[in-house]
């Protein structure tokens, strides 16, 4: 394998007295998509910003492509394409103009730029809105032009901050959709997000962060195998009853989890289990056997859920 | 590594003096400017343009009719002729502080526009001295229609007077660098009246209307200090033909104001954003 594009070690971050990033170690290679998962306020979009040579480390070592962004800020800017958590479209410009005027600020050429703009409009789906002012765009359109934006000067890296926040489902597979063929061109992406059904589509290995700490690494499936079991049963009795029924529960299974208005039962079977509580005489209102996700990956890790 | 136009331009900087916050690119943020300019400032352009000439209308001509003719350094001259230099110096003035105080606050907290900028290949120099740019085209373009409407009035006595436009944007690059860096520090829309507040009475005092030998000597001295007052003297004296070496104690002084602004501006800009 060549070297990895990026390389963290002890990658520390503090805001005065506030620790935002923890001495977190990571490396992204050629290609890959790479996840930051985790809720709001895990360091994600820190971490993001000094990947982006944007913000500076408190601490530690980081290399990106092989230089040291705080020495070559610019040089490596040049390399990333950057699509913040809040979009930062030109408003007073329309969505041609806003394209030709971020490649003009990487110094690219007029000609170079008319031939881009056409290609990223058809990407982004925008080539009817190309005269359109940005305020009128649709939030999914809003998304898929930054994202075109940040594409001009054709990055190696594409940093994507919480790339479908505030987005409805259809948006956000059109927007899937695209970053898939960004992915089978060769570009590298890194993403955070605190969706775990995101992070299972787009990530090919991410890391699970909270409180600036990095909890555990790997691929979607191999955290779901590593820190979950195959199935979970999901069993309600009413926001009452729950916590009392747990306890009757608990040595049924190979963990539970007690939430505020579920109970989650992890087992190889969900089915054989739910079979067992019934027998046993306990009457669940309601009950789904689904498959383990990040999502449980998460709570078993943290003791919280993803989204608050 | 993949060695795009973008990554070829930027190394091309490599090894240059402040290469971390400039790039050789402010022309990229002043066409985005003229983009944005092209399409919604047009009537704030005008209405700084029109301002002064009611200006000169209302007191040089009606006010005029009652005072006459006015000394100033020894020269006998029409009220007009007085007044027309020093309201060419304030609109330069207000032009650049427009600019570079709502429209910059704007930009920075609001639209967030230069966090899309510093995220590009592009640094804090670059775009400081892009919007500035921006001022300057807009004081020059206050100068030169101002000069259209008095010169063939004749309130410009001397030919040394075609140098009041670029004076007029030497003066907007002072006010607009200054301008700009006390905007970075600024918190909130209110925070930017304060500015306002001290604008107004500087452009009644400064020697505006009449010479400043009707204060007391400690006031003027204090009057003399203040940026506009360099202004107004500075213009005065060029369309007046009265030429001397306070002049350029004059051009230091906004010279002065540009660097000690353009320091603040891209240290902050870099504290803003790289943090």
């Amino acid at each position: 394998m060549s070297s990895p594009l990026i390389t963290a070690r002890g990658l520390t971050k503090k805001f005065d007295e506030f620790v935002a990033v923890d001495e977190i170690d990571f490396d992204v290679a050629r290609g890959e998509s790479f996840g930051l998962l985790g809720p709001n306020g895990a360091g994600k979009s820190t971490t993001m910003r000094i990947i982006g040579a944007t913000s500076q480390r408190t601490s530690g070592n980081l290399t990106i492509l092989g230089m040291d962004p705080e020495k070559f800020g610019p040089q490596i800017r040049a390399h990333l394409g950057v699509v913040p958590q809040q979009d930062n479209l030109d408003m007073n410009l329309s969505v041609s103009e806003n394209l030709y005027i971020y490649g003009r600020y990487f110094g690219l050429s007029r000609k170079f730029l008319k031939a881009k703009i056409e290609e990223l409009l058809e990407f982004a789906q925008l080539e009817e809105k190309r005269n359109a002012k940005v305020e009128s765009l649709s939030g999914g359109m809003k998304r898929r032009l930054t994202i075109a934006r940040g594409l001009v000067s054709e990055p190696e890296i594409l940093m994507l901050d919480e790339p479908t926040t505030g987005l409805d489902p259809q948006a956000r597979h059109i927007l899937w959709d695209r970053l898939f063929r960004l992915k089978e061109q060769g570009v590298t992406l890194v993403i955070t997000t605190h969706f775990m059904d995101e992070a299972e589509q787009l990530c090919d290995r991410l890391v699970v962060m909270d409180k600036g700490k990095i909890m555990a690494e790997g691929s979607p499936a191999q955290l779901i195998k590593d820190y979950s079991t195959k199935e979970v049963l999901e069993i309600r009795f009413g926001s009452e009853r729950n916590s009392a029924m747990a306890d009757q529960l608990r040595g049924m299974c190979d963990r539970i989890e007690e939430l505020p208005d579920r109970i989650l039962l992890y087992s190889e079977d969900g089915e054989a289990l739910l079979e067992k509580i019934y027998s046993a005489g306990l009457h669940p209102k309601t009950s789904l056997v689904r498959r383990s996700s990040l999502e449980d990956v998460f709570l078993r890790l943290t003791g919280r859920t993803l989204v608050d | 590594m993949i060695i795009s136009a973008a990554v070829a331009i930027a190394e091309a900087r490599r090894g240059r003096l402040g290469e971390r916050v400039y790039s050789g690119r402010s022309r990229a943020i002043f066409e985005r400017g003229y983009i944005a300019f092209k399409s919604s400032t047009w009537m704030v352009i005008l209405s700084g343009f029109v301002e002064p000439v009611l200006y000169l209308f209302a007191f040089g001509y009606g006010l005029g009719e009652l005072i006459g003719n006015i000394e100033s350094n020894g020269l006998s001259i029409p009220y007009a002729a007085y007044i027309a230099p020093a309201l060419l110096a304030t609109s330069a003035m207000n032009g650049a502080i427009y600019d570079s105080t709502m429209n910059i606050f704007f930009k920075l907290n609001h639209d967030r526009i230069y966090h899309g900028m510093l995220a590009t290949s592009l640094g804090p120099l670059d775009v400081a001295l892009g919007e500035i740019g921006l001022a300057l085209l807009r004081g020059f373009l206050y100068g030169v229609g101002f000069m259209a409407v008095v010169a063939p009035l004749g309130l410009i006595p001397s030919l040394w007077g075609i140098l009041a436009i670029p004076a007029a944007v030497l003066i907007a690059f002072g006010f607009a660098a200054v301008g700009m860096a006390l905007t970075t520090y600024m918190k909130s829309f209110q925070q930017l009246e304060i500015i306002n507040i001290f604008l107004l009475p500087m452009f009644l005092f400064s020697g505006s209307f009449y010479p400043l030998t009707v204060f007391p000597e400690w006031l003027q001295f204090i009057i003399k200090a203040l940026p506009l007052s360099q202004a107004i003297h500075l213009v005065r004296g060029l369309t007046l033909g009265q030429i001397n070496l306070g002049l350029l104690g004059h051009i230091s002084y906004f010279i002065v104001m540009i660097i000690v602004g353009l320091f603040f501006t891209t240290k902050r800009l870099n504290a803003l954003f790289m943090k």
